[in-house]
């Protein structure tokens, strides 16, 4: 493993790399590189395997973390190849044309956390949520109590009793 | 038999936009699922049909979203257990096991021998009770309702074990960071022993009903074929990878737990259709069955179940990211989790097989297919609704 991070520091500016375990390694790399360098990794490395494709919301910091989850199938190395993008008009670049699923998990990622990929196949229809008005759910500033308390409780028609009060009533009206 | 190959050019296809035109009246639109029989779950396909061939496809999932990777980031480590187990509602225990997994690599802690043991033996349950639940549900799918029956009521005594064991029959949160939360009841193993023993002449019976079925064997050969290329392309794993000839398996690969010591050797074919698959996972039951006897012959009698921990209400479990993995029935089970050093995870997500296999993979799968193929289709691949859309 340490051979092949060697390789993709020779050729492509890494700012970190975090050694999990000795066979799972986390880099770091500019915005501009990723999709260089999981191409790179797919087709010259041989990490064949695409994982997963994910987003983690540092909002303190205003940004979004990517992280492409690679495998490579007969050495059993996992890379995660992080990069990290503006949250305000968050955008990324297409990795669809690497892997079939990919553009599966960049729908879901433009769904719940607002990040486009442009050119990314169905990218803009729905994947989990129809008619979803508000900013995306799981970015950290969107508030789900405040949102179930505006959308659900208390609205028009419903109301509450005490038990106790309620029970009395229905039992002895006239008291 | 009658054969009948349909003169495809008469059909009509999508135009250079790759939409259908509907005006034609040669296409009809009609929703399978989400409620529907031959649905595994709550999902539906979107399906454009001409005559009774599919020339599209489209998954629609969203129908049993709750919103369990939002509230992680409100519950400590701890509060996150009993939600963690309801991402997948089969085979609850790979998620918990996966949590547990990535709160002790971040936080450095080596679980006990014994608790090795005993979380092992619980995850083989869990393979065993989905697989008792889905293997005869491939019968259901052309009309073979007999087995399905048997697979519940076997089903039931191993989730009758589990109650003893955890005291939840689907939802068990009985593997918790640092180990197990107890050992196993007196006289455990022998009531498992006994319920094994029906297993076996389960398994004999449903080859009998299923496998050698003349009117299954023609329902399911040379349908729903996966090409071998398509294993990398769609991130196919577990037994639907197997099927095409890739031996992929986590307990193999990346050896966790106590399955370095045990001896086994997953069912591989290479005609990658549905019967393949149904076949596999057959000899999944006798490889389980075959597990979980060793488990029990080679786990020790006693020890410590549970390494120390701080206290969970408190628990900061350090900076870092990790990505844990198991094998679940359905094949390769992952968690990617990021702590940011504070009492609450800062992400955890869940990458199930069926994030691929339900959405890229079934809908290239069931083009040109014929729609009485689909339940079968869709059992084929073991699809999980919940898990896709937590």
């Amino acid at each position: 493993m340490k051979e092949i991070i060697n390789n993709i520091q020779e050729k492509f500016k890494i700012s970190e790399v975090t050694e999990q375990r000795e066979n799972q390694y986390f880099i770091s790399v500019e915005k501009k590189d990723t999709i260089q360098l999981v191409t790179y990794l797919k087709d010259i490395e041989k990490f064949t395997n695409f994982i997963l494709l994910t987003a983690v919301d540092w909002i303190e910091k205003g940004q979004f973390q990517l992280t492409y989850m690679l495998n490579h199938p007969s050495k059993k190395l996992d890379i995660g190849v992080r990069t990290f993008i503006e949250r305000e008009n968050a955008t990324m670049d297409s990795a669809h044309h690497l892997w079939e699923h990919v553009a599966t998990f960049q729908r879901e990622l433009k769904e719940m956390f607002g990040i486009d990929f442009p050119g990314s196949p169905r990218v803009d229809e729905p994947f989990l949520l129809e008619g979803w008005d508000n900013i995306p759910p799981m970015r950290r500033d969107f508030d789900t109590k405040k949102y179930s308390e505006e959308t659900y409780f208390p609205r028009p028609g419903r109301s509450t009793n005490d038990p106790a009060e309620h029970m009395k009533k229905k039992l002895y009206p006239n008291e | 038999m009658f054969h009948w190959t349909p003169d495809r050019s008469a059909f009509p296809t999508a135009g250079p936009d790759g939409k259908f035109d509907f005006d034609s009246h040669k296409l009809v639109k009609i929703w399978h699922g989400p409620n529907h029989p031959g649905v595994t779950g709550n999902m539906s396909l979107e399906l454009t049909i001409s005559g009774d061939e599919v020339l599209e496809s489209k998954t629609h999932v969203g129908y049993l979203h709750r919103g369990f990777e939002k509230l992680y980031e409100r519950r400590t480590w701890i509060q996150c257990f009993p939600t963690v187990v309801r991402m997948c509602v089969p085979e609850s225990d790979s998620n918990e096991y996966n949590l547990s997994a990535g709160i002790e690599e971040l936080a450095g802690i080596e679980i006990p021998e014994m608790a090795k043991w005993l979380r092992t033996l619980v995850l083989e349950m869990s393979r065993l009770q989905a697989l008792l639940r889905i293997v005869p549900a491939q019968g259901g799918t052309v009309g073979l309702g007999l087995g399905v029956q048997w697979g519940v009521y076997l089903r039931d005594l191993i989730l009758d074990r589990f109650e003893e064991l955890t005291g939840g029959r689907i939802y068990h949160m009985y593997m918790i960071p640092g180990g197990v939360r107890g050992l196993l009841p007196d006289g455990f193993k022998e009531r498992l022993e006994e319920n094994l023993i029906l297993v076996d002449e389960f398994v004999l019976s449903i080859k009998r009903l299923m496998l050698d079925n003349a009117v299954f064997k023609k329902r399911t050969v040379g349908i729903a074929h996966i090409p071998v290329e398509w294993i990398d392309k769609y991130g196919i794993v577990g037994f639907v990878a197997r099927g095409a000839g890739v031996k992929k398996d986590v307990r193999l690969d990346y050896p966790y737990l106590a399955y370095d010591q045990l001896d086994f050797d997953p069912a591989i074919s290479t005609d990658s259709d549905i019967y393949a698959r149904t076949w596999i996972r057959w000899n999944d039951i006798i490889t389980t069955v075959d597990l979980l006897r060793q488990i029990m012959a080679k786990m020790p009698k006693k020890g410590e179940f549970k390494a120390p921990t701080p206290n969970v209400l408190h628990w900061q479990v350090p900076k870092g990211e990790v990505y844990v993995r198991s094998e679940s029935s359905r094949g390769e089970y992952g968690f990617y989790i990021v702590s940011d050093g504070s009492k609450y995870p800062r992400r955890i997500n869940l990458r199930g097989p069926s994030y691929t296999h339900a959405v890229s993979l079934l809908e290239k799968m069931l083009v040109n297919s014929n729609i009485s193929d689909i339940a079968a289709t869709m059992v084929s691949l073991q699809t999980c609704p919940p898990e896709i859309e937590r």
